[in-house]
């Protein structure tokens, strides 16, 4: 049933899965981060507790059931156990996407109490050298205390691990971590290159030989431990001749609110020039899913260019994302440049090919690499 | 994996049963993901409380819907249902 004048065209199916950026803060420094390069902009337009229920009561009610709590680190909030009490109320499956940094105890009583769902851990690297150099500060033993609490509160163990030049190598210790932590879900993807990872590319992306080898040990990992420890592997979409079917179609299952309340289709289309994304403040998410220009801007295949849009797999992977395909091409209704249909496929082929010379020093790595922190992000506003 | 009858069926940790207005339909939800159920799949789930067994389960269902023969298909699913993972005995 809808309602009288605002019925949604038979077309546009409902929101099914709300990621709610409670905030941009984070007392971490990830190289690979994918918020946006001026996210600390954001800080003082944070919504307020109300706001975020109304948001999340709006969604619901179109039908989102899903819904991921993340940032920036969740629990800088402290109203996060609040918003995700009252969301498992509305009836949401709610998901808490941490770095672990501030899930005391009393915190994580409080989220199981209120009926959070599962809590997702992210994982910086093994060995705690590595590990706070890519994270920039003093974190590991933290996150194994957090690892256990996860577990003493009944929840599966899921981690997070992104890989890349700098730390595939140690995949194994890596997994041998995550056993000694009884992982039952191991998610080692390869940062995709956004944001932050995307300024730092060349010096993130994994040759094809660190590839294969730690996929091998990845499937070393499988054949012991069977379904006792379920790991997951993705490759660099770059390392691909198909793009991914980025959120499975624009606007069609998939709304993320920005700290600030922006409304997006997914995490990173704010940069995606010529659009006006609406706000959570001025307008209900039904007007914003359904009647948006941005929401609407590349919903179906209308918008597509060639080669997309005579292609027999445009609905397979609905062109790709269309944030890759601005970045790399200067258009987003151009093919996403990882289909080896597109013309501007050599652009990805390139990058590939230089991420093949030999790995350089760490020592003289880090130094280039911009990490994701306040002052950097406000430099690159 | 063959189900045993007589023991009490009740969702594996992580997946919750619920009833969407949104899609007019039962949906079984677990972390990123849901699926969405059939009328039958539905009328079937809904009776997992961690106290019935499949034969309950069945019972319950021809009480419900007299006339239909719907033994095999109720067990079939129900053993499918548990090999995905979705329904696990104590
Ligand atoms: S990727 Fe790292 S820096 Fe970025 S929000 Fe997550 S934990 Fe914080
Ligand atoms: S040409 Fe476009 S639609 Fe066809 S496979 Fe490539 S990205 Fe997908």
């Amino acid at each position: 049933m809808t309602k009288a004048g605002l019925s949604p065209t038979d077309s546009i199916k409902p929101p099914l899965w709300v990621n709610a950026e409670i905030t941009y803060k984070c007392p971490l420094h990830c190289v690979f981060c994918y918020n946006p390069l001026n996210y600390a902009s954001t800080f003082d337009k944070e919504l307020t507790t109300e706001e975020w229920l109304k948001a999340l009561r709006e969604a619901r009610e179109l039908g989102a059931v899903q819904l991921g709590i993340s940032g920036g680190e969740p629990l800088m909030r402290d109203d996060a156990e609040v918003i995700v009490a009252e969301a498992s109320k509305m009836g949401y499956y709610v998901n808490l996407l941490t770095s672990g940094i501030g899930l005391t105890e009393k915190r994580i009583a409080a989220f199981k109490a209120g009926g959070l769902d599962q809590i997702q851990l992210s994982f910086q690297d093994s060995t705690k050298e590595m590990n706070d150099f890519l994270s920039s500060t003093r974190t590991f033993d933290l996150k194994l205390k957090v690892a256990r609490l996860i577990k003493q509160y009944d929840y599966p163990m899921v981690l997070n691990v992104v890989l890349h030049r700098l730390n595939i190598d140690h995949i194994e210790q890596i997994l041998e971590m995550a056993e000694e932590m009884q992982a039952d879900h191991v998610e080692l993807a390869n940062s995709q290159y956004y944001a932050w990872a995307f300024k730092n590319r060349e010096h993130l992306m994994p040759s094809r030989e660190q590839l294969e080898h730690a996929e091998a040990v990845c499937n070393q990992f499988r054949a012991r431990l069977g379904n006792k420890m379920k790991l997951y592997f993705v490759v660099p979409d770059y390392y691909q001749d198909r793009p991914k079917a980025c959120m499975n179609g624009w606007g069609t299952v998939f709304l993320n609110i920005a700290p600030d309340g922006l409304a997006l289709p997914c995490h990173e289309a704010r940069m995606l020039p010529g659009l006006e994304f609406p706000n959570l403040r001025d307008h209900e998410v039904r007007s914003i899913w359904y009647e948006s220009e941005a929401f609407n801007a590349y919903r179906g295949d209308g918008w597509m260019k060639e080669p997309c849009r005579s292609c027999d797999e445009k609905d397979k992977d609905f062109g790709g994302c269309r944030c890759q395909a601005f970045m790399l091409t200067g258009d987003a209704r151009n093919a996403d440049p990882v289909c080896s249909k597109s013309p501007h496929h050599s652009v990805v082929t390139d990058q590939v090919a230089l991420a093949q010379q030999p790995r350089r020093p760490d020592d003289e790595v880090r130094p280039l690499i911009i990490f994701r922190d306040d002052g950097n992000s406000r430099r690159l506003s | 994996m063959s189900l045993a009858k007589d023991k009490a069926l009740r969702f594996a940790r992580q997946y919750k049963l619920q009833w969407e207005k949104a899609q007019d339909a039962w949906v079984l939800l677990y972390p990123e993901g849901l699926i969405k159920l059939t009328e039958s799949a539905g009328e079937i789930l809904k009776r997992i409380d961690g106290q019935c067994s499949a034969t309950d389960i069945i019972n319950s269902l021809q009480a419900a819907f007299p006339g239909a023969d719907l033994q095999q298909d109720v067990t079939d699913f129900l053993e499918h249902a548990h090999d995905k993972g979705w329904i696990i005995t104590d």
